[in-house]
């Protein structure tokens, strides 16, 4: 044995004592893989899954039978944010099928966040359904890519069927600021549905 | 030492276990963001490769099961499994996402809120 097996990796600080996450979703290209690595302080990871068509885990150690096999991936990033609180943001694209690794992220998840284009607003439905369906409350951020049209934040509302207390913010997924500041928004509708109960 | 299985000797195993070593969600086992990190001086023998290589990665701090997964490049499913069976074995301890209790929802919330701003 003795083969490094690991891509340095960067310890959690020993004073941590609480782990959350967020989920970051949205269509392909939208902008997940680059809102996590704006955000995060280590370099993003992935993780991957392979399924059967079907939509059944292949977990055998010696790897996937070779025919109908698809992979699904995640990218996440870490942020620390006390002594004692570190936030992981994953990042997964919509499915239509709910698979274990969409279970794995969704169970505990604070809340999500919706990366949107306006240039395909209804490539956002499905995974909006996804959440609704299994009570993860959410934001929808649109990101503004060059040449994307610019609604009326009405318009955007009504296409995309959000409820009133829905937020909506922009953001630049490339930009620290803008990014942390639609986490910000989510986290602060978070608390809107936490009035101090349990 | 012989790590204990006492859960598979008394037949009172968990989920993946009984799903022929399938990587049963395991909701209140291990999360994605639950932190396990090695504990000092446990023999590695009769580890297999794949234990061993978990060992020397959670030997250096703790690590979420998903970034266990990443730098591993091993699916969380898999990965979940041999974490399950480290702590069992005494091997790994893991630290649960939320100690709840300790942190109502409204003031968990409130700390991240505080982070992100202050960050930011
Ligand atoms: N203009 C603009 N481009 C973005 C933004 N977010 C991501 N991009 C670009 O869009 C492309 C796809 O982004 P990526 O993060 O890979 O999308 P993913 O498939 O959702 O992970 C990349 O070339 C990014 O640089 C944004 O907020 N504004
Ligand atoms: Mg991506």
């Amino acid at each position: 044995m003795g083969s490094a097996p690991v891509s340095d990796p960067v310890y959690v600080s020993d004073t941590v004592t609480t782990t959350v996450k967020i989920l970051v979703v949205g269509h392909f290209a939208v902008g997940k893989t680059t809102f996590v690595g704006t955000l995060s302080e280590i370099r993003p990871l992935r993780t991957e899954e392979t399924m059967t068509r079907a939509g059944e885990l292949v977990d055998d150690l010696a790897g996937a039978p070779d025919k109908t096999t698809t992979t699904v991936a995640m990218d996440f990033g870490r942020l620390t944010l006390s002594e004692s609180l570190v936030l992981y943001l994953f990042g997964a694209p919509g499915q239509k099928r709910f698979t274990r690794l969409w279970e794995d992220m969704l169970h505990g998840a604070l809340g999500a966040l919706v990366l949107a284009d306006t240039r395909r607003l209804d490539h956002s439905f499905d995974i909006m359904g996804l959440l609704e369906e299994h009570g993860v409350p959410y934001a929808v951020a649109v990101n503004h890519f060059e040449g994307a049209p610019v609604f009326p934040e009405a318009d955007i509302r009504e296409a995309l069927d959000l409820l009133p207390e829905t937020p909506l913010v922009t953001c630049d997924a490339r930009e620290a600021t803008s990014s942390a500041g639609a986490l910000i928004s989510l986290v602060e509708y978070l608390q809107t549905r936490t009035p101090g109960e349990r | 030492m012989t790590p204990p299985r006492p859960g598979r000797d008394r037949g009172l195993v968990r989920p993946y276990v009984v799903t022929e070593g399938r990587a049963h969600p395991t909701r209140n086992t291990v999360d994605l963001v639950t932190l396990v990190m090695a504990v000092r001086n446990r023999p590695l023998s009769g580890l297999n490769p794949e234990k061993r290589r978990v060992m020397e990665l959670c030997g250096g701090g703790a690590l979420s099961v998903a970034e266990v997964a990443a730098h591993l490049s091993l699916a969380v499913s898999v990965t979940k499994v041999l974490l399950c069976d480290l702590i069992d074995s005494g091997h790994l301890t893991a630290r649960p996402p939320v100690p709840k209790a300790q942190r109502p929802d409204a003031q968990l919330l409130q700390e991240v809120l505080h982070g992100l701003r202050s960050r930011f």
